[in-house]
């Protein structure tokens, strides 16, 4: 029995240190948490956008020109390009994911992006759905370069002391008719070198426009700013050209991944657009949690006042199951939605379940005159078929959910199911060891009156 | 136990309650929301004062947008609501909402859906609701198999999914004349208030179903008591709990429903009629539907 009581000490302690680790990890509730380790750091709550504020946009790919085989990997290289692009935004955590056509839904292959904190979503979508633009543009005619702005620097580079945005005019040549880019060398220097070969009628435009202006400048600009400012020497009529910025071999490499990334493997359609104001989400966190708070007092008071010492226990192991389950949220990562919160207030009413199965089994097995150990031990081995079947169907309707769901409806199935699962735990195992523990009360009246929960007597 | 004796009235109340929930669904219908059917949503703040209603209504449908529904949010704020709108009109239409910048607003929340998104989340929706139906006979089949006199395992999980449809119709009956009177569209939370509702109440069921099973295979050598008896008796005794369990979750789910976040308000109502009618099926309709099939198969014998 001692050795019951010892561990049953040990989960107390250790549910007040899981959720001082819940505590210390969080920068909302915790005021020092600037001076924490990088440790703690590293698990705050995850967001999802309806609470963090940001856009969800989805895409619906057209895959009938694609071989049956190969729709699978066409969408990944597409999930690819559009991450790259996402990535070049600077947002923080954006996820990008396929949500494969199924006989379920009957519908097509989609694409999700979730983009935290940008709340400009026809911005956002208009980012995306560019290809990083490359131009080739050649020396303004009103306002012509004369070679004096040009000087070579100590390090043999050439200097142009001009403006690229007023002193360069547009041609029709751009990374549309770029057939593909390839990473090079420079035979001399071994500097990274970008090759790009044009489809036919880029080779024409850049035919035309070499023939057009030896001697002179031509300008290759890469989302508008200029990248490569080399002079033409020759008219290039192969359709192949060279960028030969200063770039670092990692930088070539990511550079001929984006131009060759630039085409879409396949063509995409924006099908829906959801972007959620940053007040929006921090109201429905206030609300959450003041939820949560007063369900969980109203549970508590009504689990007290109904089974006295046995209620206790519950509301005990009910705070281990809070923490236990919100450090699971930090460091499974689970995203918290709206509809996430909502299972996790749920399963608070749920976790109790089982020890109000549990309590109303020992009232009944302490009124057929058992001692009270003994109606602790057949108390926690009768109900606990009925515990498991009755979660069993929650479980499985949280399975189901999570399959059929959208992002909004998994965060709700992830959180129950875990929710249920891990209440289970609670209610057998942490209320059991409570329980023991408490039995240092003896068997006398006062014991018993504790144990018990008749209105009467 | 008064519920097996008068389990005919209490099945009847049952049915009637059914009944009516088919009706009030069939006359007022359930408004579906974008997320099924398609369309855009925008809610805008503004910043001092919101123009009127009246005359941004006919701006609003001068648009040639279709039909544009402007509903009054908060102090400062519309919610309006149209088919999905692409990149320019969703400009043009925050455009005239501000009045062509004479009116300051912030843009809170905005979702546009294709109707092929809308659609294909319908069919999800429908074969996840079929898929969890059977899912669920065959589990309560198989926790049940090994009692199966003198009412086979399977009829369990028949009449709990009978319970459970008692639930789920009462608790869309009950949204109709909800969506009807206050304008609340049924959405994907709608039908995810509706799959767990299903877990749940079938979970309560079991707890009942339980007590049986356990004093069927206490009876079993004895064969002192009736069959109706067994239940009567196991019911007296277990429905307190079934009750408990789901009031500590219908106090959370109250407590979701009058604090929580505005996006999940009529979830959590929903949650907790279909609760409260979940715990009544347990105890008023499961129960003496198991005793009335019983007696019809002993009259056949």
């Amino acid at each position: 029995m001692w050795k019951k009581r010892v561990f049953a000490l040990l989960i107390l302690i250790l549910g007040v240190g899981i959720s001082f680790f819940v505590f210390k990890s969080e920068p909302r509730v915790n005021p020092n948490y600037e001076n924490e380790s990088s440790f703690l750091k590293k698990f705050p709550f995850h967001l999802g956008l309806d609470l963090s504020g940001g856009s969800h946009l989805v895409y619906e790919a057209d895959v009938s020109e694609v071989p049956e085989g190969q729709i699978g990997e066409s969408m990944d290289s597409l999930r690819d390009v559009i991450e790259r692009r996402v990535n070049l935004f600077g947002v923080s955590e954006p996820i990008v994911h396929v949500q494969s056509a199924g006989f379920v839904d009957g519908g097509g292959e989609k694409l999700i992006v979730d983009l935290p904190g940008v709340t400009d979503v026809e911005k956002a979508a208009e980012m995306i759905g560019e290809t990083p633009l490359l131009e080739f543009k050649v020396e303004n005619i009103e306002n012509e370069i004369s070679t004096q702005k040009a000087t070579v620097d100590e390090n043999g580079q050439l200097v142009l002391d001009i403006d690229p945005y007023t002193q360069f005019a547009s041609t029709e040549l751009t990374g549309r008719y770029l057939k593909k880019a390839t990473l090079q060398f420079d035979q001399m220097t071994r500097r990274p070198l970008v090759g790009l070969e044009f489809d036919d009628i880029g080779k024409e435009l850049f035919a035309e426009i070499t023939t057009q202006n030896v001697g002179k400048f031509v300008a290759i600009f890469l989302d508008g700013a200029p990248i490569s400012v080399p002079t033409v020497n020759e008219p290039i009529l192969d359709g192949q050209a060279q960028i030969s910025g200063e770039f670092t071999p990692e930088e070539a490499k990511q550079l001929v991944g984006r131009l060759n990334s630039g085409a879409l493997p396949v063509p995409i359609k924006l099908v829906g657009r959801q972007t959620i104001g940053a007040t929006l989400g921090e109201n429905a966190i206030t609300a959450g949690v003041k939820s949560a708070i007063v369900g969980l007092i109203l549970v508590g008071v009504f689990m007290i006042l109904w089974y006295r010492l046995p209620g206790v226990v519950a509301v005990l192991a009910l705070g281990v199951y809070m923490a236990i389950i919100l450090a699971l949220y930090k460091l499974i990562p689970v995203t918290l939605t709206a509809s996430g919160i909502a299972g996790f207030i749920i399963s608070l009413g749920i976790a109790v379940d089982g020890n109000v199965l549990i309590f109303e089994r020992l009232k009944e097995e302490l009124k057929g005159g058992k001692t009270i150990i003994e109606s602790l031990k057949d108390g926690f081995s009768r109900s606990w078929l009925s515990i498991r079947d009755s979660n069993i169907s929650t479980i499985i309707t949280s399975i189901i959910l999570f399959w059929f769901g959208t992002s909004l409806v998994q965060g709700f199935a992830l959180t129950l199911g875990m929710g249920v699962l891990v209440s289970m735990l609670s209610a057998v195992v942490i209320s059991r060891l409570f329980l023991y523990g408490m039995s240092i009360l003896g068997e006398g009246k006062i014991a018993r009156f504790l144990f018990s929960s008749e209105i009467k007597k | 136990m008064f519920v097996i004796n008068h389990k005919k009235i209490f099945i009847g109340i049952s049915i009637a309650l059914v009944i009516l929930s088919i009706i009030s669904l069939s006359v007022f219908g359930l408004k579906i929301g974008i997320d099924f059917k398609g369309g855009a949503i925008t809610e805008v703040v503004y910043e001092n004062e919101r123009p009127e209603q009246v005359s941004l209504n006919t701006e609003l449908q001068n648009l040639g947008m279709g039909s544009i529904l402007l509903q009054p949010t908060g102090e400062l704020g519309y919610i309006v609501k149209s088919r999905d709108v692409n990149e320019e009109e969703h400009t043009l239409l925050l455009e005239t909402l501000g009045m062509k910048g004479e009116y300051k607003l912030t843009e809170s929340n905005f979702n546009s859906i294709g109707p092929s998104v809308g659609k294909e989340l319908s069919r999800k929706a429908l074969f996840a609701i079929i898929l969890s139906s059977f899912a669920i006979v065959l589990f309560i089949a198989f926790a049940f198999r090994k009692v199966s006199k003198p009412v086979s395992s399977w009829k369990y999980g028949i009449i709990a999914i009978g319970a459970l449809l008692h639930d789920i119709i009462i608790t869309a009956g009950v949204f109709s004349l909800i969506s009807r009177f206050f304008g609340v569209e049924a959405d994907s939370l709608f039908v995810v208030a509706g799959l767990t509702i299903v877990g749940l109440s079938v979970s309560d069921t079991i707890v009942i179903f339980d007590r049986i099973r356990e004093n069927l295979r206490k009876n079993e050598d004895k064969h002192k008591l009736s069959f109706s008896s067994v239940v009567g008796e196991s019911l007296k005794q277990s429905y307190l709990r079934s009750l408990f369990t789901s009031l500590t979750t219908i106090l959370v789910l109250l407590s979701l429903f009058f604090f929580g976040p505005e996006s999940t308000k009529y979830f959590a109502l929903m949650l907790t009629i279909g609760m409260f009618f979940g715990t009544y099926s347990s105890i008023f309709l499961a129960s003496p539907l198991l005793v009335l099939w019983e007696e019809k198969q002993k009259k056949y014998n």
